[in-house]
């Protein structure tokens, strides 16, 4: 670990701008939280009734976990339920940054021939982020106190904020040993959050109806970070796993990374064709295998997504039949069948939102082409910029589609009821092409900030998740394309809005082709 | 005569950094033309402005009679480009990497791809991560060499090589050279292949070309190192203005010649009477030096 804090140091400074944007962003959330309910509710008549009805309505219970209490601490903790995901994201981006993304680029080759530990750089990199989750947690636990809640549920909150921090820190080491790359390393730690995710999502929904499989939560640590219930339970039973995860996933990418050559990951290359297949011999061919890996991963995953959802549609069914306050108070807004489809509804914007990611994702493949002098060696033959981008777009487009059809298809079939649902899911395309095609436009006029395309993808979710609490006006909220997607299954259909966000998302994309037809390459 | 590069005037500058200062560089078809200039000169810029891959702020570029910028496309399927900072796709194997560029080309012919592969001892079925630096080169020459082009643009093509590589290189730039049809752009820092491989070269600094010609143009721009033992003092070298570091010692005289000083420092030796006599031809190294060196203002 020798020369640890140096590089510690050179961590911080890197990421002077972006650790504190994470750590006080999602610190300060939980604060937020409860200014907005404090307001929201003006007796405590109203809040325990929002609580009641929240605590069975699925579709917040897939967002944003299981509710089991009415107090203020409690809701603001169900309501941030999402947040374990993006200190998960922010933990495992930044440790991977710091380690595979290194030495990819070369740089760890030099860093190591200095005097400095062989556990040095991935020390450095765990105990950055260890520190920013930290502080994450100590920013929660003071200002809910700040704010007069009880101590023992503001540390538990802070806690939960950090360990969560520190898990996801562990995976993204791993990850890091075991790919070829840091690409590859990010695509392993993302699966295993959305994995993640995805098992305590299902576990939670099925809780609500026959609980059949409940077990699922037990199995993912987001569940357990769910399980200490900050302010109700404070049940710190949930800290012991999460700790000896950390420590297991840190001990293991050390002993991993001593197992494997500097630049190569514990899966072996091996010896490929000679000669390339006949179709190999156009940009759309060679993005085909640029692509494809990412491709396929994403429809699985939105397969699986399908699978989970469409299963425990039932048990939101059931829940309709059992229920009498939910039924209800659905029934005003729409009829028998409204609860399923507001479930559903809200299962399809969450996929809509995922597979931006995507779209952002693949589009961003040209900058990453660009920047490695791939781009360089394609624009030097015979294809001109429109095919070479163009070649890229068609993924970006078209491979969200293809992951939100798998996933339509799937929930659908297996809830028994394939049109509507798929519809919803379907529906969310145009909104997931604007993404897209302003993911495109920085990449024409603003190259250097073309990453910034995740902050919009970051705020389209915040508009979503944060907004109607909030109580953003009505043009914040516009802002997001999403805000535009007709409410389907259930809402009446109208293609005008569906029709004018394709349009803007080609307007954003025909911009920056347009743009990027005109500057240097590289840049 | 026709001119496969045609540039006048050509400034290209990031915001505060001007690359290419009116840089001139005339190419003509046919011949191997070396391009150098130490590191940071603009050497690459002027390759990418010629690839339409950047866009020029002022003066002229012609590529092959066409517009790089404009016609960028139609010329790319005349050309093939090595680029200086070799990386390619790592999921794609070297000789994926070969086969795809060579089409995008508009073909290239498998035999000749297979006589190089042997040629340069490349293993075609490694994936991108998995080469070395040199062998990662060695699959970017192949894919250019193996393409039937009108012009080779190679950005420090040897770069990484051994030496027995950059034999094999050069043997094969020969052979293009004896074919007569092809153009070659090379942009190099190794002296010994500019001696052996070009016809012209251009040396720029700082984004101003500061000499064009041929290698004997030159060499003559450049000093002879004289040693002789006198039979008598010489009289007269010292105030002769093409003469430098002069030093005598006891009988022995060393010294650096312009080549236009040359007969007058010789008529003074052989006055002084001459007991021996070594002669040294200007060293290209000399003339890199002096051009490279930071510290003097050269050229124009
Ligand atoms: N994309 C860019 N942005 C900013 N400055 C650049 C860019 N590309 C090149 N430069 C600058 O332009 C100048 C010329 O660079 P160039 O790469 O053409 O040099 P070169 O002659 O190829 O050098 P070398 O021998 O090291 O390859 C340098 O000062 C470089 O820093
Ligand atoms: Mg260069």
């Amino acid at each position: 670990m020798t020369g640890a804090g140096r590089l510690l140091r050179l961590i911080l400074r890197r990421d002077r701008i972006t650790m504190p944007l994470w750590v006080f962003g999602l610190g300060l959330l939980p604060y937020l939280y409860l200014s907005a309910f404090d307001t929201l509710f003006a007796t405590d008549q109203e809040r325990t009734d929002y609580a009641r009805i929240s605590a069975e309505n699925a579709g917040f219970v897939a967002l944003y976990g299981p509710l089991h209490g009415d107090s203020t601490g409690e809701l603001v903790v169900w309501r941030g339920g999402f947040v374990p995901v993006m200190i998960g994201l922010f933990a495992l981006l930044t440790v991977v940054r710091h380690t595979r993304a290194d030495e990819d680029a070369g740089r760890t080759e030099l860093i190591r021939a200095t005097v400095v530990g062989r556990h040095a750089q991935l020390g450095a990199a765990l105990l950055a982020t260890g520190l920013a989750s930290l502080v994450m947690g100590a920013v929660v636990a003071a200002t809910m106190i700040g704010a007069g809640q009880p101590a023992s549920g503001s540390v538990a909150l802070g806690a939960v904020f950090a360990l969560t921090g520190w898990i996801f820190a562990g995976v993204g080491a791993v990850a890091a040993q075991l790919s070829g790359g840091a690409r590859g390393a990010r695509t392993i730690a993302v699966l295993t959050l959305g994995v993640a995710y995805v098992l305590r999502l299902g576990g939670d929904i099925s809780a609500l109806g026959d609980g059949r499989l409940e077990w699922l939560s037990w199995l993912s640590p987001i569940g357990w970070m769910h399980r200490v219930f900050p302010f109700g339970a404070n049940d710190w039973l949930f800290v012991a796993p999460a700790v000896v995860l950390t420590l297991v996933t840190v001990a293991a990418a050390a002993y991993l990374s001593t197992r494997r050559d500097l630049g190569t990951g514990l899966l072996a290359a091996r010896l490929g064709p000679a000669t390339a297949s006949p179709g190999l011999r156009s940009p759309v061919a060679l993005a085909w295998r640029l692509h494809r890996g990412l491709l396929f991963g994403w429809t699985a995953g939105f397969a699986a997504l399908g699978l989970v959802f469409g299963g425990v549609g039932s048990s939101v069914v059931q829940l309709a039949e059992d229920s009498a306050g939910v039924n209800e108070m659905f029934s005003r807004i729409g009829g028998g069948d409204a609860i399923v489809d507001a479930y559903f509804a809200t299962v399809a914007g969450m996929c809509g939102l995922i597979a931006a990611c995507y779209a952002v994702q693949a589009a961003l493949r040209m900058r990453d082409e660009e920047q490695s002098g791939h781009a360089e060696a394609m624009l030097s033959t015979d294809v001109s910029r429109f095919a070479w981008a163009g070649s890229h777009l068609l993924f970006a487009l078209l491979g969200p589609a293809a992951a939100l059809l798998a996933e339509g298809v799937l929930a659908g079939v297996v809830h028994g009821d394939p049109g509507p649902v798929l519809g919803a899911s379907m529906a969310q395309l145009p909104a997931v092409w604007v993404l897209a095609g302003a993911a495109m436009l920085l990449i024409g006029v603003a190259p250097k900030l073309a990453s910034a395309a995740w902050g919009v993808v970051a705020g389209a979710l915040l508009i979503l998740l944060v907004g109607p609490l909030l109580e953003l006006d009505r043009w914040v909220m516009d802002l997001s394309p999403f805000t535009h997607v007709p409410h389907l299954p259930g809402a009446d259909f109208t293609p005008v809005p569906l029709l004018i966000l394709t349009l803007i998302a080609a307007a954003l994309g025909g911009a920056g082709l347009l743009a990027l037809r005109r500057r240097d390459v590289p840049i | 005569m026709t001119e496969a590069v045609d540039v006048d005037g050509l400034i290209k500058r990031f915001g505060a950094v001007t690359a290419l200062d009116e840089l001139d560089l005339h190419v003509r078809t046919g011949e191997v033309h070396g391009f150098l200039g130490p590191n940071g000169a603009g050497k690459t810029t002027t390759i990418r402005v010629l690839l339409g891959l950047m866009r020029p702020d002022g003066g002229t570029a012609r590529l092959l009679g066409g517009d790089p910028w404009a016609d960028a496309t139609a010329l790319h399927r005349r050309l093939a480009y090595v680029p200086g900072d070799v990386t390619f796709w790592p999921n794609l194997t070297g000789g994926e990497v070969i086969d795809l560029l060579g089409r995008l080309r508009g073909g290239l012919d498998p035999k000749r791809r297979n006589d190089l592969i042997e040629r340069f001892e490349l293993d075609p079925r490694k994936k991108g991560r998995a080469y070395s630096k040199g062998n990662r080169q060695k699959v970017a020459l192949v894919a250019a060499l193996a393409s039937d082009v009108e012009l080779l643009i190679l950005d420090e093509p040897t770069s990484g090589l051994d030496p027995l590589m950059e034999e094999v290189f050069r043997e094969v730039i020969l052979q293009e050279k004896r074919r007569g049809d092809r153009t070659v752009l090379l942009s190099s820092h190794i002296l010994s292949e500019v001696e052996a491989l070009c016809d012209r070269l251009t040396i720029i600094r700082a984004g101003r070309a500061v000499e064009t010609g041929t290698l004997d143009d030159l060499r003559h721009l450049t000093r002879t190192t004289i040693r002789a033992e006198l039979t008598s003092p010489v009289n007269g070298l010292a105030a002769l203005s093409g003469v430098h570091d002069l030093s005598t010692e006891d009988g022995r005289v060393a010294f650096d010649v312009d080549a236009d000083a040359l007969e007058p420092a010789l008529k003074s030796l052989v006055a002084a009477g001459v007991r021996s006599l070594v002669s040294q031809p200007p060293s290209l190294e000399e003339l890199f030096l002096r051009h490279y060196a930071t510290d003097e203002r050269s050229g124009r």
